[in-house]
């Protein structure tokens, strides 16, 4: 098989990193090989966090370039406008519709843009959902980025097992209930 | 069963496997879960040491007594331990001894984008560099074999994007970790003129029979797919040629980059039509080969600059010309202090004050971003107490007056106290806030000598900041909680006024420390006179909606700054 690229995109602090990590194992466990690359440091600080997953027979380069990524995974509307150069032709976006204002905004030197996620749905296949709101119905906000995996889970070849047998693994004991509650609600959202 | 792996983890368990006995580094991205994995291996001694000069000694200590050992930096870090490095070359070793140093192309957490190979050729240092994890684990343990065999240190050489990816990894069983056999060799280990100067005739020795070594070593690879293209590289650029050229070109992928074989280059380039040369910032392997009369391709037509990728290659050598749209201009997200920050409210004082402000590497540097727009200047750590004292010095008494240096604990403990101590010697009067946020942060919290733990968190001896600097002759030392900001501005006036050196310890714990338990949120109410002064504080948690400031409940960690700061006490905190 041709090796699958999907980037996942947020805000420093949204737990991007916890999410290619899941992903990351979750497609080892179907015999791939895989190359997952996380961004640490300075960038990490509430600052634009962009992390690649990429899985094939044999995978050479951890990153993803312009044009080359199947699917974006993507935790902020801001965050998946700004990757979309990224984006294949036919390439697909999972997009939290969440809203978060950067430094610019906040301090009134740049605006938000409008109706991003509109927008978004013109330029490629987009699917929008309500990730904060169904973490904070799994019970805490922060699972965010599990509600995520969970919905680009269902449209997936891995069986549900595989993904809750992942998230048991990568997850902290204590966080676990939350999370796959968390990873239940977008996969059937 | 191979499990997929970290880079700089894989570089960890390369040294369980190798046997190493003893690591001991200073924090920097990319290097650190070099060491932050390390230590989960028992077999392995772990330890922060208080800078990267000081990591090195105790690795090459811990060589010479015959352990083998590693210590691990950011480019930047090998600066700092360059002067026992290059003696290190002269002594060699007993147990293997290996410095890891992760060179930041494209500065993704970085003041500067040096190239880190030009220390292996003035050292004199063998230098190793994988090229994915599962490389990072067997280089390492070469790099352990090659230290021994010929008595030297071995520089392997890492990126982030090799230190931060995941790959698979095969896992292997510890081996060698016997100590060698250790006895006084004065003529080895001692280094005065009359030792060094035969010891540097065994150094060039060493360095032909690398050489010779070089031509024929399993870490250099050759792979003819019969192309009339042929591309030189190394490390993470192998990788992003692979991805973009395939089987149209053939590689020689050098595994050593230092010292380089001659005859293994001439003999690839003389069956190739073209020639390229792809590595990631100076043109290193490009002058060898040009010096050797090879007739390659590299700078000219790739760039100096930041890091390379497989659309880059496949423009410059298939000429494939990847239409890039240009994307409509949106805002951009720079990193900011995290909610709850505690230095937040020190650099909020400090522009309030008008003040001059020598920064320095941490968290805290994001202070210079707006809207606190604090810092002046951003040098190397610890340079700014020193070059405040040369500030002080250039302009005199009054500027010094409205100057203070911003210095975290950890930066403070590996290269602060220097400063301070010439403040104290060559009678300055400067003000050095410490920005004590009881770990390091920037790095992702590890501990250091003032937090009072070990890197297994085991309690230790913890060094008094204000102990530390009445001992150095410093006699106003005040402690001050950032988030008071009323006394906390107070301090400052009251301490740049005096025509003596002060230390303000600013002390309050990082917003993310598990510790630290901040309850509530705070919300704005209807007491608001739209005054805009909760947003000069630059929390990413207030924000402003039609018009009004209000505060992102899903954000804010309730740490109260903003009720500090409000002049109208409109900001109150709501249980959660």
């Amino acid at each position: 098989m041709e090796t699958k690229s999907i980037m996942i995109v947020g805000v420093g602090g949204q737990g991007t990193l916890l999410a290619s990590r899941i992903l990351g194992n979750a497609v080892i466990s179907q015999g791939y090989d895989v190359k997952v690359s996380e961004v640490h440091g300075m960038s990490q600080r509430g600052g634009s966090v962009v992390t690649y997953v990429r899985y094939g027979e044999k995978v050479h380069s951890p990153i993803i370039d312009k044009g080359g990524a199947d699917m974006i995974l993507a935790f902020e509307l801001l965050e998946a406008k700004r990757a979309l150069p990224f984006l294949k032709k036919d390439g697909k976006i999972i997009v939290n519709s969440q809203e978060i204002d950067p430094m610019p905004v906040i301090i009134g030197a740049a605006v938000y843009p409008e109706n991003l996620a509109e927008k978004l749905s013109e330029s490629a296949d987009t699917t929008a959902v309500d990730a904060l709101s169904l973490a904070k119905r799994a019970g805490n906000p922060k699972a965010v980025n599990v509600v995520l995996i969970g919905v680009m889970a269902k449209n997936w070849d891995i069986p549900y097992e595989v993904w809750t047998d992942t998230i048991k693994k990568t997850v902290p004991e204590k966080f676990l209930e939350v999370n796959l509650k968390a990873f239940e609600l977008g996969y059937n959202s | 069963m191979k499990q997929l792996m970290l880079g700089n983890a894989a570089v960890a368990r390369g040294c369980y496997e190798a046997g190493v006995r003893v690591v001991s580094s200073y924090p920097g991205t990319p290097s650190t879960e070099i060491t932050e994995n390390a230590v989960k291996y028992d077999e392995i001694y772990c330890e922060w040491a208080p800078n990267e000069k000081v990591g090195a000694e105790v690795a090459i200590g811990a060589a010479i007594a015959g352990a083998r050992a590693m210590t691990c930096c950011k480019h930047v870090g090998l600066n700092v331990m360059a002067d026992p490095v290059f003696t290190a070359s002269y002594t060699g070793v007993n147990g293997g001894l290996v410095i890891a140093v992760a060179d930041d192309p494209g500065m993704h957490s970085s003041q500067n984008e040096q190239d880190s190979r030009h220390y292996a050729k003035a050292s004199k240092i063998i230098m190793l560099e994988p090229s994915d994890s599962s490389e990072c684990k067997e280089f390492t343990k070469a790099a352990f074999e090659l230290s021994e065999k010929f008595d030297t240190p071995v520089f392997l050489r890492l990126t982030t994007r090799v230190s931060h990816s995941q790959s698979l990894v095969e896992l292997c069983d510890r081996e060698n970790d016997e100590l060698k056999f250790y006895e006084k060799n004065p003529a080895k280990y001692v280094m005065m003129p009359g030792n060094a100067i035969k010891r540097h005739v065994d150094v060039e020795n060493r360095m032909r029979a690398l050489e010779e070594y070089a031509e024929t070593s399993p870490l250099n690879t050759v792979e003819d797919n019969g192309a009339e293209i042929g591309i030189i590289t190394s490390g993470i650029t192998y990788a992003y040629a692979k991805e973009a050229l395939g089987n149209k070109a053939n590689f020689l992928k050098l595994g050593l980059v230092y010292p380089m074989p001659v005859n293994l280059i001439k003999d690839f380039a003389a069956k190739c039509k073209k020639v390229y040369v792809l590595e990631e910032l100076d043109p290193f392997i490009e002058e060898h080969c040009k010096v050797n009369g090879v007739d390659v391709i590299g700078k000219e037509v790739f760039t100096l600059l930041g890091e390379y990728s497989v659309n880059l290659i496949k423009k410059v050598v298939l000429g494939k010309e990847i239409p890039d749209v240009k994307p409509e201009p949106i805002p951009v997200r720079p990193p900011v202090m995290c909610a709850g920050c505690p230095h937040r409210g020190t650099f909020y004082v400090l522009k309030k004050l008008g003040l001059t402000v020598s920064g320095d590497i941490g968290c805290y540097t994001l202070g210079a971003a707006a809207p606190l727009g604090a810092i002046d200047t951003t040098i190397c750590m610890g340079a700014s107490v020193s070059a405040a004292h040369g500030m002080a010095k250039a302009r005199g008494t009054e500027f010094n007056k409205k100057l203070v240096s911003v210095i975290g604990d950890s930066t403070f403990m590996h290269s602060g106290i220097t400063g301070l101590i010439d403040i104290v010697y060559n009678k300055g009067a400067n003000t050095v806030i410490i920005l004590d946020n009881s770990i390091t942060g920037m790095t992702g919290h590890q501990d250091n000598p003032t937090t009072g733990r070990t890197i297994k968190g085991e309690p230790t001896k913890q060094v008094d900041l204000e102990l530390l600097c009445k001992a150095v002759g410093i006699e106003n030392v005040v402690i001050a909680d950032p988030f008071d900001v009323k006394n906390f501005e107070k301090v400052v006036k009251e301490e740049t006024a005096k025509d003596e050196p002060s230390v303000i310890i600013a002390q309050r714990p990082c917003a993310l420390l598990k510790t630290v338990k901040y309850t509530g949120r705070c919300v704005i109410t209807d007491k608001c006179r739209n005054c805009k002064m909760c947003l000069k504080a630059g929390c990413p948690a207030i924000t402003v909606k039609d018009g009004k400031p209000v505060i992102d409940a899903t954000q804010c960690n309730g740490c109260g700054l903003c009720m500090n700061i409000c002049p109208f006490d409109a900001i109150e905190k709501e249980e959660a």
